[in-house]
Formats: C-alpha cells, structure tokens, sequence
C-alpha cells in the first residue's frame, strides 16, 4: 500500500496542486489504521520515535541541507536564527503559561499535571516543522526570502527543542519542588552546547567528507555511499553526544556540498541526487502515512475540549504575535523588509509535524501522568496544521497577492514592456549590488578560495573552477573573444552563426504569407498547452479572421518564448523533483548572444567593418596582482577562416614576464583612466584619451610605444609583428587549456555564483 | 577588495545628490561602497568593461544595453554622480506624495521610469521606437525558438496595437499609454534602494 500510495499520489499532480500532499498521506494513514482496527481491533504499527529519529528524520533533514541555497541562508541567517532561537522560546513558554493559566481557572476539569508539564508540553507543541513546512510550501510559491526564513526557522528550532524538552523533562523528573536556580541557568548554558557543539559536529564531518571525496578519484563507484554514510555519522555522533543532531546533519549537507558536488564525479553527483531525494520523499511519505495509522488507536486517546482547543487557539495566536514583534524589530535591521503578505504566511505556514508527534511518544508516563492526554492533543493538532492549514495556504497567498492586480488580459504591448521591466530591473539589482558587498562574506570568500579549496577540492575541480570563474565572474572581452571563438572552432556556437541574428537591420518587411501564420498556429498549438492558459482564453474568443490568428499566434509566442527574469524562474528546492536547470537553456543562449554581441561591438570598433587578418592586437591583462594566474589569453586575433592557427597566443609570451605592470588593456576605444605607475603611461593615457576617435594604428603605436619601455622582450616581439608579417602559430598548449574547457563552462552564472560565494 | 563602509564625508558632494537622488545618507553610502568595488582598479570612474564583469548580466537579454544606459553618449566612463543618477530612477515612489507643482519632477516618478526605459528601446535617441529597434529588442528578449517571420509579425502587431497617430512607430506619450496599466511604480523599483 505504501508503493501504490506513493504512486498514485505522484501522478496526480491536479489533486496536489489543491491538497497538500502530506494531508492526502495523513488521510490514507487513518484509512488503513482504520481498516487494520476494524478487521483485528489491535493497534497496527505505531510511529515509535525511535524509527522516526534514527531512520525516517535522517534523510530528510539531509536533502535539505545538501540541497540548501547557501548563499539566500546564510545571507538571512541572522533573520533565520532570531526566529529559531527567540519565536520558539516565545511560542513554548507562552503556550505553556496560558495552558497552566487555563488550567488554573479550572476549565480542563481535573487533570494531574503542574506548571512544569504545561511547559513541557509546550515546547514540544511550539516547534515548527521543517518536513510539514517542506511538504505545504512545494506547492504555494513563495518568494525565495521568505521561504527560506520559514524554512531555515524550522531546520534550526531543533536545537531549542531539544534542549527545551530535555529540560523540562529532566525537571518534571525531578520533580517540580527540586527545581533550583542553578538548574534553570545549567538549562540556558546547555542550550548553546547543544546547538553549537550540534552545528560544530556537523562541520567537522563535512570537512571530513569533503576531504575523503578529494581522494575518491579513483573509487568512484562508492563515492555515493561516503556521502551518505559520513553525513548519518554526523548524525549519530551528535546524538550520542546528546547534542543536537538534526543541527549537525544539517550543516553537514550545508558545508560539503560545495566541495562534494565540485570533486565528485557526474555520474555520482547524479546517483547522490537521486538518492537523497528518493530516500528523503520515501520517509516522508512514510512518515505521515504513520502519523495516519497512529492515529487510530483507541489507547491513548483520552479527550479533553478544553484543552485541545485552548492549544489550537494558542499555537496559532500566539505565533502570530511573535511574527509581527520580531519582525517589527527585524525590519529595522533588514534591508529588504518584510511585509505584511510575508508576515502573514510566516504566521501561518508555521506547521507542526511529526517531530512534535515523536518527541511527545518519547514522554515517560510514570513522571507525565498525563501522556494521553498530550498525545491525543499533539495528533489532533498536527492533523489541524497539516490538513487544515496546508489546504488553505494556498488560496490564501495567491488572494492576497491577487487582491491588487486585475484579471485582464494583458495587450502585447503590456506583456513585452512588463518583462522588459522584469529584466531591467533584474539587472539594476545586479550592478547596484542587491545583496551587497558584505565584509563578511567576502572575507570567506577570500578564506575558501585560498585555503580551503585547496585542502578540500580536487586540483581538476580547482581548475576548472577557475577558469570557469574568470569567464563568468570576470567577463571581459578578451575572454569573450576567446570564448566565442573556441566555441566556434569547436561548433557549439554554430547556431549562433546560422540565425540571422546578425543581419536584423536588413530583416525584409514584407508582410508574412496567411499560410506560414496558419501553420504556425496550428503548430504551435500541438505544443504544450499547459503554460498558455491565459491563451487559451484569448485563442476561444478571438478565432475567425485570419488578422486574429495573427493576433493569437503573436501572444501565444509571446507568451511561451519570451525569455523569463531571474526571480520567476529559480525554484529554490523540490523534495520530489531535481531541479534540473531547464533555464540553463535560456541563459546559455543569451550568453552567448551576449558574447557574440559584445564581440561584435568590439570587432566594429577597433576593426572596423574590414578585418584584416594579419592584425594582431596585443591585449595585456592589466590584473596581474590580483589574478593568481593569467590563463591564456588570447590576442584579439580574429578568427575567420582558420581559427586554431591563427590563434596566436602572444600573451604567452608575455606572461612570462616577471615584473607586470598594472598596464591598461588594450581597449583603445575605451579609455580609462588608472593609477598609473610611470610617466611614459601616463603621457600614453593622455594621448590616448585626447583623440575621440583614435586612428587604429597611430593607438596601437603609442600603446606599443609606451609598453615598449616595460616590456623590452615582448614589445621588441610585438614591433616586429607590426611589420605583418605573421608570426607563427604559437604553441598551442594554452590553447589546449582553452579547448579543455569543460562542457561544465556552459553552467549558466547563477549555480556558480551559488558555488562560489558560499557564505 | 577591502570592503569597508565608506564615510559619509568621503562622498564628493554628498548633498546634492541626495537633493537631487532623494536616497537617504545610508543607501548613498552603500551605493559609493558598490561603485567603489565595482571600480577595481580604484580609478573613480567606472568604464563599460567595469561593468561588464558583473557575471549576471551576461545573461539578462538587456543586459549590455542596460550597461551602456550608464554612460553617456560616446562617452566610456561614468562617475559617481552619474551612476546613482541611473539608479535613481528605480527608488521606490512613496505612496501618499502627491505631485507638488513647481518642483521639479522627481527622478523616480512614472514618468521618469518610463522614460529610462523608452531610452533603452530607442537606440538612436530620436525619441520614436521605430519598427527596426522593435524588432531588435524583440530579438533580444525570445528564446531562438522564433524564427524571422515570426518576430517580424510580433513587431508589427506590438506597434499596430500601440500606434495611434499611425507613423509606424511609437513616440514615447504611445508608449506610456500602452503600458498605463502596468504597475511601473512597482516593477520598477527596488526595495533595496530607499
């Protein structure tokens, strides 16, 4: 029953788009209980908190962490942790207050429990649920801030818990009259060894990983098994240690993955991937299809309405009041604040799962007297969160975001503009810096890129890494020259070439035949019908004269190829499906096109429209101290026919050189002003920067007149070349380098930026 | 590159440009310290190839002609004033301020957002998107799924539905009624930038 649920709840992806599916799992769990109940009137299996916490928790929390966007968590980790610590420290202790209140006022009858229970009970009830919280938001879109801060809140509020629990339940054991100061300070203090020395496991065991996957090159086929092996170490390690595992497993998927996916090979990066998500889904699933069958046992059910619902009412009042407090004092401190909409699915996506299910299973009756009690409360509430709130979660994000914008088909006109917009501001975010220049972070990164890669990342790794960095992250035209042209060379450009895309000025305005615009529709009909719902709206009303078929065939290719803005499509994390970066396509189109263009740009001003082939333009890095080493930059020889040969390398020649002045490049055209080393620079710049629109050779002359005085060797080399006469081809081992680029170097920036910058 | 928070009184002329900007003291700041790391060889101006290394817009579709919107034209260099002159345009509006007369317009009303954005569609500055920059920008922003034919006919229709005095191209008061429903306060600003 377990594989058909799994299955049949898969496949059908328009009941999940309504009911989460954890609520549809709980609701088959009572179903089978129920029959197992009524055909033998014994309990079937009952989730004990040992299978959840050694088994079935593992490797949930593990997918998370592994697949965790690093850089939005610990960008928002102060955000994250401030909601962890202090919201579940607020939720239990004022849940448990208000109970004991309550209880005081003598509503809940006569129950055997004190204050101390009250508070125990409350700081299992309080914490968030990272697997409810996972399992609800798949299906509500959010925005990537929030839905880390919900979700990171949930993964980090372990440590509260555990700590909370065990406090109180080593004082409910010790009976409420022992209960000293010194053991409540003893309790704060054991709060931050747990949480720390949790997350300090968990790093030790990434580092281990990582280093172990350094030297797997030859093993590969275990390399899967050392992930997942060394990562339930961590786990178990600090459980053994008492300290907070789901901490320690966590960071240890946050801190490895970096290093494993960069060392690992492809094919165990695949099998690793599919692994977790597999066994992640597969416990999950699990996991609430006991909640289920727990449920129907007729033992433990004791109820009492007062109770049960005065926790309801509190859970959920009262993390709606820490909501709006922290986050009031949080938007003081946030750049990007947190608005109402995000408050208000904070508030309400704070589930509560199994964990609370589990750790109220583990209570002792002897010192809680009242254990049913608690049991039937925490079912029914994890029910409540799970079903209730999971169901409606989602109507109500998408009417709080509708209630302002109109349902109106938008014009053509409204569509183009508004991803315009999209992409511009995409991009204005990048150069202002949206996240920003953070003295921490670049710290780290300093840290990671000089020492710790290299302990933990394979030389191959490095490498490639760097080569693929300078392209990405240091974009020049120099590399884009050489980019484009490799990949010329190598025909993966080709297409580039083929599209006219460089002719568009010349594009014949002739209007278009009805029968391409026909076949065109009816084609573009046949292809997915999903994405074009709002087309399908205008394809019923409008679809007589062949002017509207015209009209539709434009919105609906539009609409389905107009290529998306970066927030729209980074889905941060899937437990069911890879995110495979399907818009890896779009960005590596427009890269190239991006490349190709600037090229071109280049090409038409340094050139002109004529390129003669003999030109050799000498382009100098002028980063020679920050750049650890220059790879091959190739001169701005232009390949037309013959690319390899003509790929004269002179930089090779003249990074060779030991003493690199910072020299300007050779962008002519662009003249920029620098802290300049020596006179002769200087004069060179000024000349430069006179002439507006300076003759190509006289420019090339005074650069190579200034550099002359840097670099006697390959300056005398460079003057000997304008006498065009062709150098011969140099060797071609940089170009090698070039040509090993690995297929990996058409990873759009996003994941690298992802990588690189880890904190 | 070091990364520390600039001091106010190192900023050149720090209080016209929030006269002129409207951003606050602290997103000045913040903005000079994005300049100054964007600057890497610290020459205090930032050139085409500055930006150019942001990896990111490599792959925004507007990307390079957002780029060369920084720059003035035949110009290679920007400097600070002028960077968060651009970037003025995407601070977010404040609701409830209503248009007082006689000030000038502020840099990131409608108007001006818009204007920021026609200015991208029509490259040769001669204040009408003509049926060539149309189609060019639609090149730039679909997949390569479309062919020619297509893109010429979605050009066509795009202008036909927005050109009211029938030039065959669309002057800006046609473009700022062709997206009068947009939300172009919103879309256009950062949060970031207040």
């Amino acid at each position: 029953s377990l594989i058909l649920s799994l299955l049949f709840f898969h496949l059908s992806h328009k009941v999940t788009r309504v009911v989460p599916e954890s609520a549809l799992l709980i609701v088959l769990g009572l179903f089978l209980g129920g029959i197992v109940w009524a055909a033998d009137h014994i309990a079937s299996f009952t989730l004990t908190p040992n299978v959840f916490f050694f088994y079935l928790l593992p490797p949930i929390v593990l997918d998370a962490g592994y697949f965790m966007p690093n850089k939005l968590f610990f960008g928002n980790l102060g955000t994250i942790l401030l909601y962890a610590v202090i919201g579940t420290v607020w939720n239990a202790a004022t849940t448990g207050m208000s109970l004991y209140g309550v209880y005081l006022s003598g509503i809940m009858g006569q129950l055997d429990i004190g204050l101390l229970d009250f508070l125990l009970f409350g700081s299992l009830i309080a914490a968030v649920d990272p697997v409810a919280v996972l399992a609800v938001f798949e299906e509500v879109h959010v925005n990537e801030v929030l839905f880390i801060i919900v979700f990171g809140e949930s993964l980090l509020n372990d440590a509260v818990t555990v700590v909370l629990y065990n406090v109180f339940d080593s004082f409910v054991a010790m009976g409420a009259d022992n209960v000293t100061g010194v053991d409540c300070v003893k309790g704060i203090v054991s709060f931050f060894v747990v949480s720390l020395g949790g997350t300090f496991v968990g790093i030790v065991f990434a580092f281990l990983l990582s280093l172990v996957t350094r030297f797997t090159k030859h093993v590969r086929i275990i390399e899967p098994g050392f992930v997942f092996v060394i990562s339930y170490l961590s786990y178990l390690t600090a459980e053994m240690l008492s300290l907070s595992a789901i901490l320690a497993i966590t960071f240890c998927g946050v801190c490895c993955q970096k290093y494993v996916k960069a060392n690992i090979c492809d094919q165990s990066s695949t099998t690793v991937r599919y692994t977790m998500k597999m066994l992640a889904s597969g416990s999950e699933t699990i996991i609430f299809m006991f909640l289920g069958i727990s449920a129907v046992n007729p033992d433990i059910w004791t109820w009492n309405t007062a109770f049960i619902l005065l926790t309801l009412v509190f859970i959920s009042v009262y993390r709606v009041i820490g909501v709006v407090i922290q986050t009031w004092v949080l938007n003081h401190y946030r750049v990007v604040q947190l608005e109402i909409i995000d408050q208000v699915v904070m508030s309400y996506g704070g589930l509560r799962g199994a964990v609370a299910f589990a750790l109220v299973a583990l209570l002792d009756e002897k010192k809680v007297k009242e254990k049913n009690l608690f049991v039937s409360t925490t079912i029914i509430v994890v029910f409540f969160t799970v079903i209730f709130q999971g169901l409606t979660i989602k109507p109500l994000v998408q009417w709080l975001k509708v209630k302002k914008s109109e349902h109106r088909e938008p014009k053509l006109n409204e569509k183009l503009h508004g991803r315009a917009f999209d992409h511009i501001l995409s991009a204005v975010e990048d150069i202002s810096g949206q996240i920003g220049h953070n003295y921490l972070r670049d710290k780290w990164s300093n840290f990671d890129r000089k020492i710790l890669s290299k302990v933990l990342m394979r030389r191959s790794a490095q490498k490639s890494r760097d080569q693929i960095l300078n392209i990405f992250h240091e974009l020049n035209l120099k590399d884009a020259i050489s980019y484009v042209a490799e990949g010329e060379r190598r025909g993966s450009l080709a297409f580039i070439r083929s599209s006219s895309t460089d002719n568009m000025v010349n594009v014949d305005f002739s209007t278009p035949r009805p029968s391409t615009v026909e076949a065109s529709v009816s084609c573009l009909l046949r292809e997915k019908a999903s994405s074009v719902c709002l087309d399908m709206q205008a394809l019923e009303q409008r679809r007589k004269s062949i002017r509207d078929t015209e009209d539709t065939v434009t919105h609906h290719t539009l609409q389905q190829y107009l290529y998306k803005p970066r927030q729209e499509h980074i889905h941060l994390y899937s437990r069911h499906e890879i995110i495979q970066n399907e818009d890896e396509k779009q960005d590596k189109e427009i890269f190239h096109r991006t490349m190709r263009k600037r090229l071109e740009s280049f090409k038409s001003t340094k050139l002109g429209i004529n390129q003669p082939k003999k030109l050799n333009k000498s382009h100098k890095r002028d980063r020679g101290q920050k750049r650890r080493n220059s790879n091959a930059i190739p001169n701005g020889k232009i390949p037309s026919e013959n690319p390899a040969p003509d790929f004269t390398l002179k930089e090779k020649e003249v990074s060779d050189t030991n003493n690199k002045p910072p020299v300007n490049s050779g962008y002519c055209s662009e003249t920029s002003y620098e802290p300049v080393n020596s006179q002769d620079n200087s004069v060179d710049m000024q000349e430069r920067l006179e002439e507006s629109n300076p003759k190509e050779n006289q420019e090339k002359k005074t650069l190579l007149n200034a550099q002359a005085h840097y670099r006697s060797a390959a300056a005398r080399r460079v003057q000997s070349r304008r006498s065009f006469h062709r150098p011969k081809p140099l060797q071609l081992p940089k170009l090698q380098k070039l040509a090993s680029f690995p297929s990996s170097c058409h990873i759009p920036p996003h994941s690298l930026e992802q990588e690189e910058t880890q904190l | 590159m070091g990364c520390q928070s600039s001091h106010p009184s190192a900023i050149p002329e720090l209080d016209e440009i929030m006269l002129e900007t409207g951003f606050s003291q602290a997103s000045v700041v913040r903005l000079y310290d994005r300049f100054q790391a964007l600057d890497k060889e610290q020459k205090g101006y930032l050139s085409k190839y500055d930006l150019q290394g942001i990896g990111e817009l490599a792959v925004n579709p507007l990307g390079d002609r957002i780029i060369n919107a920084f720059f003035k034209e035949g110009e290679d260099l920007t400097d600070f004033r002028s960077f968060i002159r651009v970037l003025a345009h995407f601070r977010p509006v404040e609701e409830g301020k209503s248009n007082e007369t006689g000030r000038p317009e502020p840099m990131n009303s409608r108007l001006r957002k818009l204007q920021f954005a026609f200015q991208l569609y029509d490259q040769d500055s001669d204040g009408k998107i003509s049926r060539d920059e149309m189609l060019q920008v639609l090149r730039l922003m679909v997949g390569i799924q479309v062919t020619d034919e297509q893109l010429v006919c979605i050009a066509e229709r795009t202008i036909q539905e927005a050109d009211q005095d029938g030039d065959g191209a669309i002057s800006f008061e046609e473009f700022a009624t062709s997206v009068e429903k947009l939300n172009v306060e919103q879309r256009m600003s950062l949060r970031l930038l207040k």
